[in-house]
């Protein structure tokens, strides 16, 4: 009787994963049976749902622990909550989207529904192998993702990119954990913890440090931080609008948040080169990545750069828990700060997916993402420029948008850790980054005279699509000024 | 309730006024005019009874003790850092939150002739930048403060970048990184106030009355002085940081103009004297000869520049690098009459340079162009309006018997007792002043009329808002006891809170 109820908690506390897994096969059935791409679309859809909805009884039986891999706790439900939330709007999104440029769309609901599972997993994970399984069922559905629509050159490209750059991250990273593993002889991240809390012999002491390194850079390659960057760029701009946006918010989300959990429970933190290294990682990304976010005329481009930055904000959260050690005020201030570029992340991207969608016919079209396709968008569509404007302003971090709060807390534990430098690096990184913010809002603001040709290609917008778009406007504006309640959500995650 | 119906009314009067849009262009600008005389009439009439019972916020020594305030509102926001909407007012916010509502309906009046375009949006990014200035008046919660003087930037860069002249993409944007940049500065200084009174007392606050009695080590105090003073002297501006100014003045709209030079500007000096000074008062007292160096060289600088443009707009802009110069110093000297002489300052300029910024609009609009050298004579074309252009300039001259005399006289009597040398220099200003304003008169309105110049004279509605300018600036130069009745609790209580902190 008590292993019946142990595993009937089992299963509530994993039940998101548990749907979305049985969902993929329903899927996989009804693709081999009946293809329909509305079908798929209202599957995937419905079951992203449902699973938000059984977060809320997980979150009953929190924290409970599954099996010696998988943990489901307020953290892990809260990170899929948000994967979970944003890969819902991409796949809101991405019906219009789909259907002007590729032949057989059912699929791609399916290889989004593999990688959301792949990031459930991820921020889930308590174990080495399970943080490997879901970081490859994460990346490897992404592979196919963003070379989706088949018949273009960029996409392809961009997936080819992906997957060597990728593969040999993952392959450096699995490296670094049989050198941790050859050192301690444990997997679990508090095995790993545990080990290294007691006194070790020097060798070994090293073996732990290079293999540490090692995953380090397999990470830094998947959140595209400097020097790891160089693919982000091209990626951004090949991969389709909407793959592009889950790329962004989902897969770096959750690999984030998986390696927060990693660095706290392996207590990673005991080595004080690798703070010094992620420092420098950290200051890097956000002077760089803004910088070469200056000239950018490709949209995609400049939030891929944008993205490195922001990322590279979100590490100081890692080193002020490395230099206080601190787990409550980190893990509330990078949960914050994810949230707000997960949402902002998503705005963004949703806008240029409509944009693609509205003004591109065929499946060889490229998506719409020069600055010139946004010109005098204020007086076109409003709507979208207003999101698009309340994005940039976000991510910006302009006061009124959930973009400055998480900016406020990343700046109140970077005082709390006295990092001046990487403060100075922030200030800095974030002057640069008005520049290229405003200069696509100014953009926008542009009087342009109407050409005949423009507007015969465009259509509306669909209702889904401004519903999604305006309950974004409403979530960034609503988080920016009344942050409390949100506050009080992520106060006692760790 | 009376400080957040302000905020309020101008932030839905600015969503009406662009929803109006639909019905013609002059509609917005009646609602917007309308919102904004409403919007002040009831502050008139609300703090009409408040003066006579000042009472005290917040217990502790010094300002924070004294019994100046005239109102106070506050209401939890974000419970977690001790962040609450905490609006509070005394003498000195009451005439700049008046100062303001006055120079926007005028701002408003001055748009009526030009850009036709996106009327609505126009009106609403105005309504929205006066209720971002009145909150940054009115914020005694640093974290409000600073949400109130960011904020306030976006629909003045959305001014200047919609409706602005020829070269107005750099200069919204040089106008905005200047900002916000300078604010990001003040951010990390705020942060570290609030986490120095965390790990003081065990809880985070952002309120202005708890910060003020903090304990800062000397060195701690300096940086996180000048991470304020930055951000005010910015927008002030003063001399090293003031480049941003003359592009976005001669750039921006009219209304655009007006505000920036007669209200935006003041947010600096109203910043120096309510955080930087009381906040920090021995680093402040360190640092003044630093400052009084800066205001100095500002006040001369600016005039020389001022006397080399050609460009009606730029002149004026540089003039007022050259007038804030004088806040600058009356502030960092730091007396009952500097501080007086500031803040008549603040008023006085706002209302000269913006109705000198009005007459420079009226001339684009009417010869399309700023270029001094082209005009000429024009008081024969537009009596009315070289008349009033010649009252504007001799006030911005330092006329006696007119605002800006008193105030420059005030602040260099303050100043002497501080220091000779500078006040010595400083009133070369004064002659310097009367150079570059009697160039522009002579350039634009002397000399030889063009024969075939059809153009219109300023209306009736124009020469309302030009008589409300003159009246206030004779006002404040023959009586201007009100306004120092107003200030002079406020100014007694901040040298009694830096006294007693000096003395520590």
């Amino acid at each position: 009787m008590i292993e019946l109820a142990m595993f009937e908690t089992n299963v509530v506390a994993m039940l998101a994963p548990l749907i979305l897994s049985i969902a993929t096969l329903v899927m996989m059935l009804q693709i081999a049976f009946w293809r329909h791409a509305i079908t798929s679309w209202l599957i995937c859809c419905s079951t992203l749902t449902a699973c938000i909805a059984a977060l809320y009884w997980s979150s009953a039986v929190a924290p409970q622990q599954v099996s010696s891999i998988l943990v489901s706790d307020h953290y892990s439900l809260f990170f899929s909550l948000l994967i979970l939330f944003a890969s819902l709007i991409t796949a809101l999104l991405t019906k219009d989207y789909l259907e002007q440029r590729s032949g057989e769309n059912e699929e791609f609901y399916l290889l989004l529904m593999l990688s959301a599972l792949g990031a459930l997993v991820l921020v889930s994970a308590t174990h080495l192998a399970s943080f490997l399984l879901g970081l490859e069922l994460l990346g490897v559905a992404l592979y196919a993702l963003i070379a989706y629509p088949e018949r273009g050159r960029l996409p392809l490209e961009a997936a080819i990119k992906y997957l060597v750059l990728s593969g040999a991250a993952s392959a450096i990273l699995l490296f670094g954990f049989a050198l941790i593993y050859a050192a301690l002889g444990s997997l679990s991240f508090v095995g790993i913890g545990l080990q290294l809390s007691q006194d070790l012999a020097a060798d070994r002491q090293l073996l732990v440090l290079i293999g540490t390194a090692m995953v380090f850079t397999g990470i830094g390659f998947k959140l595209s931080l400097v020097p790891f960057h160089m693919w982000t760029p091209d990626v951004y701009q090949g991969a389709p609008a909407p793959v592009t946006g889950f790329l962004s918010t989902v897969s770096k989300g959750a690999i984030f948040a998986a390696l927060m959990r990693l660095f706290i429970d392996a207590q990673l933190y005991r080595f004080p080169s690798l703070l010094l290294a992620l420092s420098i990682v950290a200051a890097a990304s956000m002077v760089i990545g803004n910088l070469l976010a200056l000239k950018q005329n490709s949209l995609k481009r400049l939030l891929a750069y944008s993205s490195i930055a922001h990322i590279g904000y979100l590490v100081i959260t890692i080193v002020v828990y490395g230099s206080l050690q601190k787990a409550q005020l980190s893990v509330e201030a990078a949960s914050f700060y994810l949230t707000a570029y997960m949402l902002t992340s998503l705005a963004a991207f949703a806008v240029l997916t409509v944009l693609s969608t509205q003004t591109n016919r065929g499946y060889e079209q490229t998506d719409s993402d020069s600055i010139d396709s946004v010109r005098g968008l204020f007086w076109s569509k409003p709507l979208l420029a207003l999101v698009l404007t309340i994005a940039l302003l976000s991510l910006a971090g302009i006061p009124l948008t959930i973009g400055f709060v998480g900016k406020f807390y990343i700046l109140t534990v970077a005082i709390e850790g006295a990092l001046w430098l990487l403060i100075a690096a922030l200030v800095i990184g974030s002057g640069i980054g008005i520049y290229y913010y405003l200069r696509v809002v100014f953009a926008m603001t542009e009087q342009i005279k109407q050409t005949s040709s423009a507007p015969s290609a465009q259509q509306g917008m669909s209702l889904v699509a401004k519903l999604v778009i305006c309950l974004l406007i409403f979530m960034m504006l609503a988080l920016g000024v009344l942050p409390q309640p949100l506050i009080e959500q992520i106060g006692n995650l760790y | 309730m009376l400080m957040i119906n302000l905020i309020l009314v101008l932030l839905i009067g600015g969503a009406i006024s662009w929803w109006s849009e639909r019905f013609g262009s002059n509609t917005p600008r009646l609602i917007a005019l309308v919102i904004v005389i409403a919007d002040l009439l009831y502050l008139l009439l609300a703090s009409a009874g408040l003066t006579s019972e000042p009472f005290a916020i917040g217990a502790g020594s010094g300002a924070a003790s004294a019994s100046t305030w005239l109102l106070s509102y506050q209401l939890d926001w974000i419970p977690r850092f001790g962040i609450s909407l905490h609006l509070a007012m005394d003498g000195l916010s009451l005439i700049l939150v008046a100062l303001t509502l006055v120079l926007g309906a005028i701002a408003i009046i001055s748009s009526w002739n030009e850009s036709n375009q996106r009327q609505g949006f126009f009106q609403a990014n105005i309504l929205w930048t006066l209720a971002g200035v009145i909150g940054v008046f009115l914020a005694m919660d640093l974290f409000l403060f600073f949400l109130f003087w960011e904020v306030m930037l976006v629909p003045m860069y959305l001014l200047i970048a919609i409706w602005g002249h020829e070269g107005k993409a750099y200069a919204s944007m040089k106008f905005f990184i200047f900002t916000q940049l300078s604010g990001l500065l003040m951010l990390v200084a705020i942060l570290v106030l609030a986490k120095l009174h965390h790990s003081a007392t065990g809880v985070f606050s952002f309120n202005y009355f708890d910060l003020l009695n903090l304990n800062i080590d000397s060195s701690t105090a300096y940086w996180l002085m000048l991470g304020f003073f930055i951000a005010f002297v910015v927008k002030l501006p003063s001399f090293p940081f003031h480049t941003w100014l003359p592009d976005a003045h001669t750039q921006a709209p009219t209304a655009g103009s007006v505000i920036l030079a007669g209200i935006l500007l003041k947010t600096g000096a109203y910043g120096l004297i309510r955080f930087t000074v009381p906040l920090f008062p021995n680093a402040a007292l360190e640092f003044a000869p630093i400052a009084m160096i800066l205001g100095v060289i500002g006040i001369i600088y600016g005039a020389v520049l001022a006397f080399s443009q050609s460009d009606f707009k730029r002149l004026v802009a540089y003039s007022s690098v050259s007038h804030m110069g004088f806040v600058l110093l009356g502030v960092f000297a730091w007396n009952v009459l500097a501080l007086q002489g500031a803040v008549i300052q603040m008023v006085a300029h706002g209302f000269s340079t913006a109705a000198l910024f009005m007459i420079a609009g009226a001339l684009q609009q009417r010869l399309h162009t700023r270029d001094m050298n082209k005009m000429g004579g024009l008081w024969h074309h537009m009596p009315r309006m070289g008349a009033f252009a010649l009252f504007f300039a001799l006030a911005s001259l330092g006329l006696p018997g007119l605002g800006n005399f008193v105030a420059e006289f005030l602040v260099l009597v303050g100043l002497f007792a501080v220091s000779p040398w500078f006040t010595a220099v400083a009133a070369l200003g004064l002659i310097t002043a009367a150079i570059y304003s009697l160039i522009m008169m002579q350039k634009a309105f002397y000399g030889k009329p063009p024969s075939e110049l059809e153009v219109a004279d300023f209306n009736n509605l124009d020469m309302t808002a030009m008589g409300v300018m003159i009246i206030a600036l004779i006002g404040l130069g023959l009586y201007p006891q009100p306004v120092f009745d107003l200030v002079q609790p406020v100014i007694d209580s901040l040298l009694a809170h830096t006294l007693g902190a000096g003395s520590q």
